[in-house]
């Protein structure tokens, strides 16, 4: 089974965030929580649906994560840029992601 | 333009309020995210990979500055300081709070803008040629019918609840500049024998993951029709298209299953029930709401000619961005300006707040306050004098808005793709990027000719690729990008599917794909004036197979 994390986007504001080690929802993928036990998943997805219908997030999915040099890293493309955001430069201010953290 | 009357402000800020009413019995936890999605939608509210995003209805692409303004606004007060205009020539905001989107609709509505029927099973935004109103080659302005259009389409009871999404564009000349081939249904204005105004129809076009040409299933439909014909179409589609299936939900399938002919047989049957009736419109209506797309009153500026002669003389960059960037005018002291939005190595479809305060500003100096949003992800000042071409151009320089690659194989449509996309599989903007770096150079560029390209990260063709005359479509193949590559595709008046050239490329390979590709066509062409094309349709695939697979394509 591959490690996983729970994600969401935040109701006010949409902002995608990962679910942290105190229970709490988090801007930063590195602060994500890893469950790398079937009940750790379990877990996970009860809070996802508890959250949810608590109105705090929307659009809760578990996702695939595996460990780089301490990093947590999704195993697919989408989640990566999820979680770094946009690959290029697109606005004044704000960074694109790393493209070390994005390739495959 | 049209301007709102007091239903239009009285139902626009009602609709507001609701909103605003909503979201916050959304935000207190009273309405679950369920119950408040599809009211979201309504709304134009979508949530996306990073956050929310906000799609703004430009009605027929058509703003004036202090819109424009306003949209720059936005950007700046509620979003990352810039909006990326679509091929439905509205624009989206990327990044909005959901608790800021009522005050963003509140401020559009103070500017006459709003987000209805930008998402859900309704009539979207009606296009419209972006020249509308300027060309030349114009029978008539197809403006006030894709406005009867919207009104009409506005919270129709009837069609609020449609089968799925359903699109329209209207064009007023022969050449077609608004798609109109690849919509659920595509109206033609033209004029019959006799001088009378109508259309020619077409219906069930469409691109997704099942591309269709529209099917004409009218020559000449009088303009007082338009509205009984057009519900009857709807009324055909909202009893048997297939809500079974979301893939076989649109019009396209509809006609491609019953049959054109038949199909036809039943929107003649219910346009009789229809016609004559209450739909029918009065003559004093079309002329009310034609009056508010009357041509602007332009003053001879014969002095241009010679101002434009000698400034393109000194000045080469602005010479070949008049070339590239201005159409004539039917005003022969006129032209059309592009204003594109495909920088090289930019972000196609991005303008910053900046740059929409700026072309604001140009629009009221330069251009009677009038600017045009068009289905290419590009802006039209439609009416600028040749005298004051070089101070416009002069501004957009400064704004880093001056490129001159309008129809060019740089000027490409773009999806947002897998960086913004919650339904993307594979990213487009990138690829973009790399494309217009590999093409950038001005002379490279002039040599290839007319080569339009357009992107989608997904099967959903928002990048229109089946039109693209090279489309490259991103899939996700083992968890890896991979585009697939079609050519000969075409969204004018004699609009074509590209058809699927081979396997597909890894991302780090496609640019070299279109390079070859491009030096194929080049090392083929009869001449500089057969276009990538035209080239194209008299070769056909096996030459661009042979150049991208070698052997292997032969072999099969």
């Amino acid at each position: 089974m591959a490690d996983k994390v729970l994600t969401a986007n935040r109701l006010t504001d949409g902002i995608a965030v990962w679910l942290d080690a105190s229970g709490a929802w988090n801007e930063a993928l590195q602060s994500a929580l890893v469950a790398r036990h079937t009940e750790a998943v379990a877990a996970l997805e009860e809070i996802g649906k508890r959250d949810f219908s608590a109105n705090l997030v929307v659009d809760v999915n578990v996702v695939d994560v595996e460990e780089v040099n301490g990093l947590i890293r999704p195993l697919r493309l989408r989640e990566r840029i999820r979680a770094a955001g946009p690959t290029m430069d697109y606005a004044p201010g704000y960074k694109p992601a790393d493209p070390a953290f994005i390739a495959a | 333009m049209y301007r709102y009357d007091e239903f239009d402000h009285a139902f626009v800020s009602s609709r507001v309020e609701q909103f605003r009413d909503q979201v916050a019995r959304r935000l207190s936890g009273e309405l679950a995210e369920d119950a408040f999605k599809p009211l979201r939608l309504m709304n134009g509210v979508y949530l996306q990979l990073h956050a929310y995003m906000l799609r703004v209805a430009i009605p027929y692409g058509t703003l004036n500055s202090r819109q424009m303004r306003m949209l720059a606004h936005i950007a700046r007060k509620y979003d990352r300081g810039y909006g990326h205009f679509t091929t439905r020539q509205n624009i989206q905001y990327n990044w909005p709070k959901l608790s800021d989107t009522p005050d963003i609709l509140s401020e559009l509505a103070s500017v006459e803008m709003h987000a209805l029927q930008t998402s859900g099973n309704c009539i979207r935004n009606v296009t419209a040629d972006h020249f509308a109103g300027a060309a030349a080659d114009e029978v008539a302005d197809p403006r006030p019918y894709a406005e009867i259009l919207r009104q009409w389409s506005s919270v129709h009871p009837e069609f609020s609840f449609l089968p799925r999404k359903f699109k329209i564009a209207v064009t007023g000349a022969e050449r077609d500049r608004a798609a109109i081939q690849v919509h659920d249904i595509g109206l033609h204005l033209k004029k019959n024998d006799k001088g009378e105004i109508g259309f020619a129809v077409y219906v069930g076009g469409g691109q997704g993951r099942t591309p269709m040409i529209a099917k004409k299933i009218r020559d000449f439909l009088p303009e007082q029709d338009l509205l009984s014909y057009t519900t009857a179409i709807l009324r055909v589609y909202n009893l048997h298209g297939r809500r079974d299936n979301k893939y076989k939900a649109r019009i396209k399938i509809l006609v491609h299953e019953t049959g054109t002919e038949e199909l036809a047989r039943q929107v003649e049957a219910e346009f009789a029930h229809l016609q004559g009736a209450e739909l029918k419109l009065p003559e004093a209506d079309i002329e009310a709401i034609s009056t508010y797309f009357a041509p602007p009153a332009l003053v001879a500026r014969p002095e241009g000619w010679a101002q434009l002669a000698g400034a393109k003389k000194a000045d080469a960059s602005f010479a070949q961005w008049v070339h590239q960037n201005v159409e004539p005018h039917k005003h022969p002291d006129y032209g059309m300006v592009t204003i594109s939005l495909k920088p090289i190595g930019g972000v196609p479809g991005d303008a910053t707040d900046v740059q929409m305060d700026a072309v604001a500003d140009i629009a009221e100096q330069y251009a009677l306050d009038e600017i045009r949003i068009t289905h290419e992800q590009n802006i039209v000042l439609p009416h600028v004098a040749l005298a004051d071409l070089e101070a416009v151009y002069k501004v957009l320089v400064a704004q880093g808005l001056a490129t001159a690659n309008a129809g060019l194989i740089t000027d490409m449509i773009v999806c947002p793709g897998l960086d913004y996309c919650a339904l993307a599989n594979a990213r487009s903007i990138p690829v973009a990027q790399a494309i217009s770096q590999r093409f950038g150079s001005a002379e490279r560029q002039a040599e290839i000719g007319e080569l339009k390209i357009k992107i989608s990260g997904c099967i959903n063709a928002c990048g229109h690729h089946h039109v693209g005359h090279i489309g490259l479509l991103g899939v996700e193949k083992k968890g890896a990008e991979l585009y697939q590559i079609t050519l000969g595709g075409s969204a004018d008046e004699h609009t074509s599917i590209g058809e699927i050239i081979g396997r597909g490329f890894e991302p780090e390979k496609v640019t070299d794909a279109v390079e070859k590709i491009v030096d194929t066509y080049l090392g083929l062409r009869l001449s500089k004036d057969e276009t990538f094309l035209q080239a194209y349709r008299r070769v056909g695939p096996q030459p661009f197979k042979d150049a991208l697979y070698g052997e292997a394509a032969q072999a099969a």
